[in-house]
């Protein structure tokens, strides 16, 4: 029921939604909890596991009950608190987990098995038999548990990520908080205060305080509006704060609008702080007594919210009961706004209050009666047991400080008895202090002190001028609790609301000797749920405590992990959907590429043209046949620019090469090239490429697309950590150069056509470099070749690349030639036996590739000494070879298996395998390199290659993996 | 967790590389022999809390530092370029 | 006890105040044959198999904290058997069968989720590699097959068919691989040797190991020393701080991996889905989070918490690959200690002192092992020589590099696997 004049909603602004179908008016500024409760909706869940009726219980983000699905279609939000979520017109809210309607739950019948369902049941049964699991009971688990549900597609809606700095975060905007902001920011410091609700102030907002003889509430909007007008001041409401991380690291999770807004719904905060303060307030906490779940039993202070907050009085007939003084309050203000407060039951003897209605003192609540809302407390005072009429029940079994947080780098919380609470442990996260109600001090004044207290001491280390601070007056009484942790009696007596665990539950775990707080935890599953605990761990411990006959300090303590609310997938991971995960790279040909319709395929990150499909040709390998005769017969163009590319500069270059490399590049002359391969220390390979000398102590290193940053990166730490002493520098200029390969029998007669001045085989053999000019540009021209044809590569700053590439098409497309992709270089490379990461799987060997003649004896280099180990130098390790088809049409494919004719396909007779493959359209059968067992003593031997995956078993001949010319005639040309 | 470089200042954890113990910067002599290498390519002391570690500043100026870092609490005491360890 | 459906129903009408406890909690004796460091899955399981399968007596579980604290209740739960390299094929091999029979074996319901794991590839070169392991899985007697696009839309239709900036080109599944409930399996391998006599002896901490003439004479614990004949040390991201109380320098380092969980959620994923260009691997549990990893935040650390960059990327991976998840909320996040490798494989061996023996080095693949370390340590203390299928699990490996089975191919960096 709303109250005339009450609460901080714009009555002007009314708002309506549906809940389940049906129509509920509210205001702006209600949440969907306030909005149902003030039309009187008290059933708006069903429990995890026995499916019972569930209310509302808190009003904030720690709700245990009231998860409700908001949104239809794409936008779809399962599980969200309809504690905290702001209605807006036409808004969708459906309540969860309840088939086929809230009120008539067909699940409900788990609630009557219960006995059957106590804590670890599934461990003992539904073992038998075997397939049933899978088959029966796991979708019938599976379907009955659950909350809400996905769409099963992607949502529309704009989320984003962002950083921030600061001096000082201020965690919580209570009274503390702001009071801890302000001292800061008037000291200097650069100050974030975030606060996970839309208004500052914390619990001012939900109760009558009064600070500096004003309300609560003004105070809170007048610090709001001073610390907005303060430059060094960034107020970031409805951001909450949800992990503490390393090196002052905070992950926040801000609600930019709803979701009826055009923009960014959601931002991912990452805020890195010099220091911090927490103010996160505290946690009232339930009572165990048999049925307190029922709709209508609310925490104590949540009533005062939703009283002083949004002018709702959450019944007509309201009973109240705590063991401390927080109970009292909740019915003073309930009669004081004229709500019929039925009793107030306190379990302390010798209650003082001045009351106008009955109070039971020394009494407990010991159970409930209301099948869908609560209508009966029953109440036991010594021996008499009575039963009253009451449609809410307000409980208050203490406070317990929000110390999530500090737990979030291992730190353990500590005990205070004198509040029967865990209270942070100091310095638990680096930097960070901790006010208010957060740290165990429960009074208005205590906050507002201790908030300025840590900010003074926070300014002060990070070496800002402190001046003096006035403090406002506000209450200071003292918090008094007898804490009552399970009301005597039969029946079931919740703990976790969310998931179902009752006392029985926590007793029966001990009884099981699960008496580890962590095993009782994951035998029963209390404080797993959405609510992560902050409902129940407390009351759990205590309970267990009891059962096994210990204090509560030495049971264990509780203990959370980011994050501290549920954060969705969508913003943390922002920008990861779609082509955003990862960057693109992309050529100076790939234009023209495209308007060749070439289908362009992911290489690393970048795009590469698998073939250049031509009129009349149906299938890509068609396509790359005709591009593999073309480069044999007449010319062809590729875009090699995504190879890294290192300049390597400095009078000791040369040694440096020759420290990387197993091979020497010191004895490479000046404009000429060679091919090198380095190892990693372990004594396999790392990467493969050539080097040019381009100076005399100038070198351009080439690597393989996939490994050009690790071989940079490698290089440096050569340099930097074993070669310091040697005078090398080194750069990637991967993106600086477009290179392009002209490879074919008329390679040189198209680059005569191009270069302003003529080369031939006397001024440009076989691993040459030079500088050359085309059309008056200066580039680089190699000869060199991936393909065993008389080749080229030329290379010109990258934004010339696109007019050589389209001028070099022209001019192979005069000479019969044209464009070549990555299937076609494929196969030209294989039909040469020439290696890629296909075959350099990061446990190959030199010695394995037949190169172990390059490993230079006369210089130390990196990998040298392990790759001498006797295990890596076995004949009998896989080795690279050739095969063939013994008949031509037959296939051969990549990652099958080599058998002996005769073995069987099993492991233990495996081989080795097949590498790479390709059809090749010069020879018209199938190619493959692969390694085998002691391989090169076995050339010209019959093996089968196995490949029980795309089910192809094939007799081949083993033979050198140089196909296509193996003396190089053609590519001396 | 903020890492200092010594060129570039404090910077966040994305920008670099971890490669690990910092005995891979004690690089032993080719013909150390067997016990030298297998420390140095394979065994680790591994300690739980202070420990120096080689990390390289990639996606800023490329430096490679030494880190003491305790594996423990995360916490970082110095970073030093690695010519200087 | 024996545990079953009609003594669930049973104690239910009586009203539950029949249940025992699953494990004794003994004070540890002076003397043992045989003592196991560490009381997580795998020293659990080595004594349950020590005890009832080789038949050994007088056995002590010394575990620092309480039982199955560490990475067996720290994981994503997968089990899978899909080596490539010969020497874990058959390893892994032999635990997938085990699994399979753990409920039957120990009486506990384990929950083995045979539910299948798919394995998405997104180029050429990844399906050739994927097919390479494929072969192997089925040379090895197991069962993989290849799934091509069209059949992926239908079995797994919230993936990113349309617009992912690395398209799906195709899967493969292991269908006999899934999940498991990760404490059961502490839990059940606990109870199952304390019904066989083992002395489970929790918040013992293991001080130092006695060794005399290069024979190992006992622990020294905080609840004393303890004599014993023989002693295994298995206590996965810690081993290097143990093996140093032997003088023992392991080829390890430690390294934190995260997980993360979302709220309960009705059925959507029904799979094992791995992602094949990030680092990303996810199910549903029974109560409806979803479950899902990534790799390693990647610095040495025995923290048991991750960082934000590395939460973060597993995310973007995670909305890479299947977007529709992006409205799930995580709820939490943990880090396990994984003992990381040069090569990325395990280590079941002998050391060079007489009666110590050594389990270590399970990287992230420890879950899965479980039931077959258990099995292959046992038999290792127990005879003196390796099981048939941890032949190659050897220590010395690395320094001749005989056998290193790196199926990263990453090499000698132990972040790297």
């Amino acid at each position: 029921m709303r109250l005339d004049g009450k609460g901080q909603i714009d009555r002007t602004t009314p708002i309506s939604f549906t809940f389940d179908g049906k129509r509920i008016d509210g205001f702006k500024g209600d949440t969907i909890a306030s909005a149902l409760l003030a039309n009187g909706v008290r059933l708006v869940a069903r429990s995890f596991k026995y499916h019972r009726p569930r209310g509302i219980m808190t009003a904030g983000s720690e709700e245990p009950n009231a998860l409700v699905t908001v949104g239809t279609g794409t936008e779809t939000d399962p599980n969200v608190r309809a504690t905290t979520a702001r209605i807006y017109d036409g808004m969708v809210v459906r309540s969860q987990n309840a088939f086929p309607s809230l009120r008539f739950d067909a699940m409900a019948m788990n609630d009557l098995a219960a006995p059957f369902f106590g804590a670890g049941f599934y461990y003992k049964t539904f073992m038998w038999p075997k397939k049933a699991w899978e088959k029966i009971y796991e979708p019938f688990i599976r379907r009955a548990a659950g909350l809400g549900g996905l769409s099963g597609r992607p949502s529309e809606r704009r989320q984003e990520k962002a950083f921030a700095f600061c001096d000082i975060l201020v965690i919580g905007g209570g009274p503390s908080g702001l009071m801890a902001a302000l001292t800061a920011a008037q000291s200097g410091a650069d100050v974030i205060l975030a606060d996970e609700n839309p208004e500052l102030g914390g619990r001012l907002g939900h109760d009558r305080v009064t600070i500096n003889e004003t309300g609560g509430r003004d105070w809170a909007a007048a610090m709001d509006a001073k610390l907005r007008a303060m430059p060094n001041v960034r107020i970031m409401a409805q951001t909450a704060v949800t992990g503490a991380y390393d090196g002052g690291v905070f992950g926040a999770l801000e609600q930019v609008s709803d979701s009826t807004g055009e923009g960014v719904q959601t931002c991912f905060w990452r805020i890195t702080a010099k220091a911090s303060i927490l103010c996160a307030g505290a946690i009232e906490r339930p009572i165990a007594f048999a049925n307190n779940d029922r709709p209508g039993i609310m925490m104590a202070s949540a009533v005062r919210g939703y009283l002083h907050k949004y002018g709702v009085a959450v019944g007509d007939k309201v009973a109240v009961f705590g063991d401390n003084d927080s109970a009292h309050q909740t019915a003073l203000d309930l009669v004081d706004a004229g709500v019929n407060v039925v009793a107030l039951i306190d379990s302390r003897p010798d209650v003082k209050i001045d009351a106008t209605f009955p109070v039971y003192s020394a009494a407990e609540v010991f159970d409930t009666k209301g099948r869908h809302g609560l209508t009966k407390v029953g109440i036991r005072q010594g021996t008499d047991e009575t039963w009253i009429d009451a449609d809410c029940l307000a409980i208050s079994g203490g406070w317990n400080p929000s110390v999530h947080l500090t737990c979030h780098m291992n730190g353990r919380p500590t005990w205070d008895a004198g509040i029967q609470a865990f209270v942070p442990t100091p310095n638990s996260i680096p930097n960070m202090c901790v006010a208010g109600a957060a740290s165990g001090v429960f009074s208005t004044m205590a906050a507002l002190e201790t908030g300025s207290d840590c900010a003074l001491d926070q300014c002060r280390a990070l070496g800002f001028d402190v001046g003096t601070i006035d403090l406002p007056s506000a209450e200071n009484t003292k918090y008094t609790i007898d804490p009552l942790w399970d009301v005597m009696g039969d029946g079931r007596k919740w703990l976790d609301f969310q998931n179902d665990v009752t006392t029985k539950d926590v007793r029966q775990a001990a009884q099981e000797n699960m008496t580890s707080v962590e095993h009782m935890k994951r035998y029963t599953t209390q404080g797993m749920a959405p609510d992560q605990g902050k409902n129940s761990n407390v009351n759990a411990l205590a309970i267990l405590a009891d059962a096994t006959g210990r204090e509560i300090a030495q049971t264990g303590t509780t203990t959370f992990r980011p994050p501290y609310t549920p954060v969705p997938i969508g913003v943390m991971g922002a920008g990861g959907q779609g082509k955003t995960f990862a960057p693109e790279r992309f050529t100076t040909s790939h234009i023209a590429s495209l308007s060749r319709r070439a289908p362009m395929i992911e290489t690393g990150l970048w795009y590469r043209p698998s073939y250049f499909p031509q009129d009349g040709e149906t299938t890509w390998r068609e396509a790359a046949d005709r591009e593999v005769n073309m480069v044999r017969n007449h010319v062809g163009i590729a875009d090699v620019s995504t190879l890294g590319k290192i300049d390597v500069q400095g009078k000791d270059a040369a040694e440096f090469l020759d420290f990387i490399y197993i091979n020497s590049f010191s004895t490479l002359r000046e404009n000429r090239v060679r091919y090198g391969v380095m190892l990693r220390e372990d004594g396999h390979v790392m990467d493969d490429g050539t080097t040019a000398r381009i100076g005399p102590n100038h070198f351009v290193m080439t690597t393989t697309t996939a490994a050009a940053g690790p071989v940079l990166r490698h290089m440096e730490f050569v340099h930097q950590a074993l070669k310091p002493q040697l005078d090398v520098s080194m750069i990637s200029v991967t993106e600086n150069w477009a290179q392009f390969a002209i490879a074919g029998p008329k390679s040189r007669d198209l680059l005569n056509l191009v270069l302003d001045h003529p080369i031939d085989n006397d001024s440009f053999p076989f691993m040459a470099c030079g500088t050359v000019s085309a059309f008056g540009v200066t580039g680089r021209l190699f000869r060199i070749s991936f393909s065993g044809e008389h080749a080229y590569e030329i290379a010109v700053p990258s934004r010339y690349g696109d007019a050589l590439y389209r001028m070099l098409l022209a001019q192979a497309e005069s000479l019969g030639g044209g464009a070549y992709g990555m299937e076609a270089m494929n196969a030209l490379r294989v039909e040469k036996g020439f290696l890629t990461h296909s075959d350099m799987d990061g446990r190959t060997t030199a010695f394995d590739l037949g190169l172990q003649g390059m490993m230079s004896k006369k210089k130390d280099f990196i990998g040298k000494t392990m790759a001498a180990r006797a295990g890596l130098m076995d004949p009998m390790r896989p080795r690279l070879v050739g095969l063939k088809p013994v008949a031509k049409g037959h296939r051969l494919t990549a990652g099958a298996h080599l058998f002996d004719v005769d073995a069987d396909c099993i492991r233990e007779n495996s081989l080795g395998w097949v590498s790479s493959w390709c059809h090749s359209p010069t020879f018209d059968h199938e190619l493959a390199l692969a390694f085998l067992k002691n391989g090169p003593e076995r050339i010209g031997e019959k093996i089968k290659l196995n490949d029980h995956m795309r089910g192809i078993s094939t007799l081949c001949e083993v033979c050198s993996p140089q196909f296509f010319d193996p003396e190089g005639a053609r590519t001396r040309g | 967790m903020r890492i200092e470089c010594p060129h570039c200042g404090e910077r966040d954890l994305r920008e670099f590389y971890y490669q690990g113990d910092a005995t891979l910067a004690k690089r032993p002599a080719a013909d150390a022999g067997e016990d030298a290498w297998d420390h140095y390519v394979h065994l680790r002391k591994n300690p739980a809390g202070v420990t120096s570690e080689l990390w390289c500043h990639e996606r800023g100026c490329g430096a490679w530092i030494v880190v003491e870092r305790n594996t423990t609490t995360h916490a970082i005491t110095s970073t030093k370029l690695v010519g200087d360890f | 006890m024996r545990f079953s459906g009609f003594k669930v129903l049973k104690e239910g009408l009586t009203g539950n105040k029949g249940w025992s406890p699953h494990w004794r909690s003994p004070d540890p004796k002076t003397e043992y044959d045989i003592v196991i460091i560490g009381g997580g899955g795998h020293g659990l399981s080595t004594a349950y198999h020590l005890a009832k399968e080789y038949g050994a007596k007088n056995i002590a579980v010394l575990e620092k904290g309480y039982i199955g604290g560490g990475n067996v209740g720290r994981n994503t739960t997968i089990v899978r058997a899909n080596y490539f390299l010969d020497g874990n094929s058959q390893f892994y091999s032999h635990s997938l069968k085990k699994w399979e029979n753990i409920e039957k074996e120990l009486n506990f319901n384990a929950m083995v989720s045979q539910r299948g794991q798919i394995q998405l590839f997104h180029s050429d070169a990844q399906r050739d590699a994927t097919i390479r392991r494929g072969n192997s899985i089925i040379n090895q007697g197991d069962e993989a097959e290849m799934l091509d696009v069209p059949t992926l839309k239908k079995m797994v239709p919230y993936l990113d068919f349309e617009n992912a900036r690395f398209p799906i080109y195709g899967g493969m599944i292991a269908r006999r691989s899934g999940t498991a409930r990760h404490d059961a399996v502490a839990w059940g391998y606990a109870r199952g040797a304390d019904q066989h006599g083992v002395d489970i002896i929790q918040n013992c901490e293991v001080t130092g190991i006695d060794i005399e003439g290069g024979v190992v004479k006992g622990v020294q614990t905080t609840r004393g020393a303890i004599k014993a004949k023989k002693v295994g040390i298995v206590v996965a991201g810690r081993s290097g701080q143990v093996a140093a109380m032997a003088g023992m320098r392991l080829p390890i380092e430690s390294h934190v991996l995260q997980a993360f969980v979302t709220e309960g959620l009705k059925p959507i994923v029904d799979h094992v889905i791995s992602f094949g260009m990030g680092h990303f691997y996810i199910s549903q549990s029974d109560k409806g989070g979803l479950v899902f990893g990534g790799d390693l935040d990647f610095y040495a650390s025995y923290a048991q918490r991750g960082n934000l960059p590395m939460m973060e990327h597993v995310m973007e991976a995670g909305m890479a690959l299947m977007p529709a998840i992006g409205q799930a909320k995580v709820l939490r996040s943990w880090g396990g200690i994984m003992d990381m490798t040069p090569d990325g494989s395990p280590i079941i061996d002998k050391t060079h002192i007489d009666g110590l023996f050594i389990d270590c080095g399970w990287c992230y693949g420890g879950f899965k092992a479980v039931p077959a370390s258990g099995d292959c340590f046992a038999h290792l203390i127990h005879t003196g020589r390796p099981h048939k299928v941890a032949e190659r699990y050897r220590l010395d490996r690395f320094r001749t590099g005989v056998g290193l089975m790196d199926e990263e191919g990453t090499g000698s960096q132990h972040n790297l696997h």
